[in-house]
């Protein structure tokens, strides 16, 4: 299966459409953001004190629960994952001082990029001013592109994935994932006790049982989707 | 309808629901979920407005404007959409005010500097990066790439250097 809308290469009419495909899209994307917390900047950097885990939580879970779908849909023949890697080149170099700075900009203002737009939208005039700094800095950027020379294209490794990289199959790659999040969700809420001081720990929600329960299970079928004849195997060159 | 501004989703449900709106993202437009790319759009297209000229003149803006409008781009209209979402979300837990977050004892005009400080870092850093937290580290980390793990977990590590001389604002 191909993209309903690959929105570059999209008639005008096919385009407009797709365009109003992305606002809904964007309106799931923000409702969910909101919902999570992420318009409230305490409940952001509770992440760099320790003191609320949330950030970890919505990111890893996310990434797994996505990761699983692509994977098992390219391990049936039914999703063409190559496609959309494609649009995430690896360049290390950059990547790596960018992750840093972009890091130390979290902390100071409170927010990233997106979450900065979910706080705007929710009446925070420090989401705002955020937002506003994310624009001037874009533009700083341009500015001074020509004169970091060959620095934002160094490390080019293309289209380069984990499973590439560790020269295993990528459904394998993702049950080591979803082992390695909830290793890490367990951890963060230990962290989360100590720095609270919680001497007797919070009765766990059913819903994180069924979620770690389902995420194991769809690690399981996303490696028995290895079995199978017809696999587009996502990351296999 | 119950509203309790402090009342949130349960996180690992909350990510299942942000995973699924990913997924979703990538089956129908063959592309990740974003938003720094949006911000910068707005400020060429603001550049453009005032100095056309100035826009064709440096490279990173002018291939903005290449084929259409700056802010004609799916990502514009995706994080309109996250306004539009957001508003709703807030409106309906009751966290719909204006305000500026911060820590009891910290100034509003310091904080104003400390949230237009970070976001000029992270503009800058996001463009650097080619992309940002929902860019890179959440469509690309989902996708396995290398350089999207990378990136997130010097995110993490920006972060938690930095923490610990920012922590007054929350105070």
């Amino acid at each position: 299966m191909n993209p309903i809308f690959p929105i570059e290469s999209l008639s005008d009419e096919r385009r407009a459409l797709g365009l109003g495909v992305a606002v809904v899209i964007g309106i799931g994307f923000g409702f969910v953001l909101e919902r999570a917390g992420f318009g409230r900047a305490q409940k952001l950097v509770g992440q760099f004190y320790g003191s609320d885990m949330t950030v970890l939580k919505v990111m890893f879970t996310a990434i797994v629960t996505a990761m699983l779908g692509t994977v098992i849909l390219s391990g049936v023949g039914l999703l063409d994952i190559d496609t959309v890697q494609f649009n995430f080149p690896t360049y290390l170099w950059p990547m790596i001082l960018g992750g840093l700075v972009l890091g130390a900009g979290f902390v100071v203002s409170g927010y990233c990029p997106g979450t900065s737009v979910v706080a705007t939208a929710s009446g925070k005039l420090d989401g705002l001013a955020t937002v506003g700094g994310v624009v001037v800095g874009g533009l700083i950027y341009a500015e001074l592109e020509p004169a970091m020379g060959a620095f934002p294209n160094s490390g080019k490794l293309g289209t380069f994935t984990i499973p590439e990289w560790l020269g295993l199959p990528a459904p394998v790659v993702a049950a080591l994932v979803v082992a390695m999040a909830i290793g890490a969700f367990l951890l963060g809420e230990m962290v989360e006790r100590r720095v609270n001081r919680q001497a007797v720990p919070a009765p766990v929600p059913v819903a994180r049982r069924w979620v770690f329960v389902a995420l194991v299970a769809l690690a399981v079928v996303a490696v028995l989707t290895l079995a199978l004849p017809t696999g587009t195997q996502a990351g296999q060159p | 309808m119950q509203r309790n501004p402090d009342k949130f989703w349960n996180p690992y449900l909350a990510g299942v629901a942000l995973g699924l709106v990913l997924l979703v993202t990538f089956l129908i437009m063959g592309n990740g979920l974003g938003a720094s790319g949006a911000s910068y759009r707005l400020g060429v297209a603001a550049v453009n407005a005032l100095a056309p000229g100035h826009v064709q003149a440096v490279p990173a803006m002018s291939s903005v404007v290449e084929e259409r409008w700056a802010l004609d781009d799916w990502l514009v209209f995706e994080v309109l959409g996250v306004v539009v979402g957001g508003v709703l979300g807030a409106w309906t837990s009751g966290r719909l005010k204006r305000e500026v977050l911060k820590g009891p004892t910290f100034g509003t005009g310091g904080r104003i500097a400390f949230a237009i400080a970070g976001g000029v870092l992270m503009g800058f850093a996001a463009k650097l990066t080619r992309g940002c937290t929902s860019g890179q580290a959440l469509s690309g980390g989902a996708l396995l790439s290398v350089g999207s793990w990378a990136f997130m977990f010097s995110v993490f590590a920006g972060g938690y250097a930095v923490a610990y001389f920012v922590r007054r604002q929350w105070r």
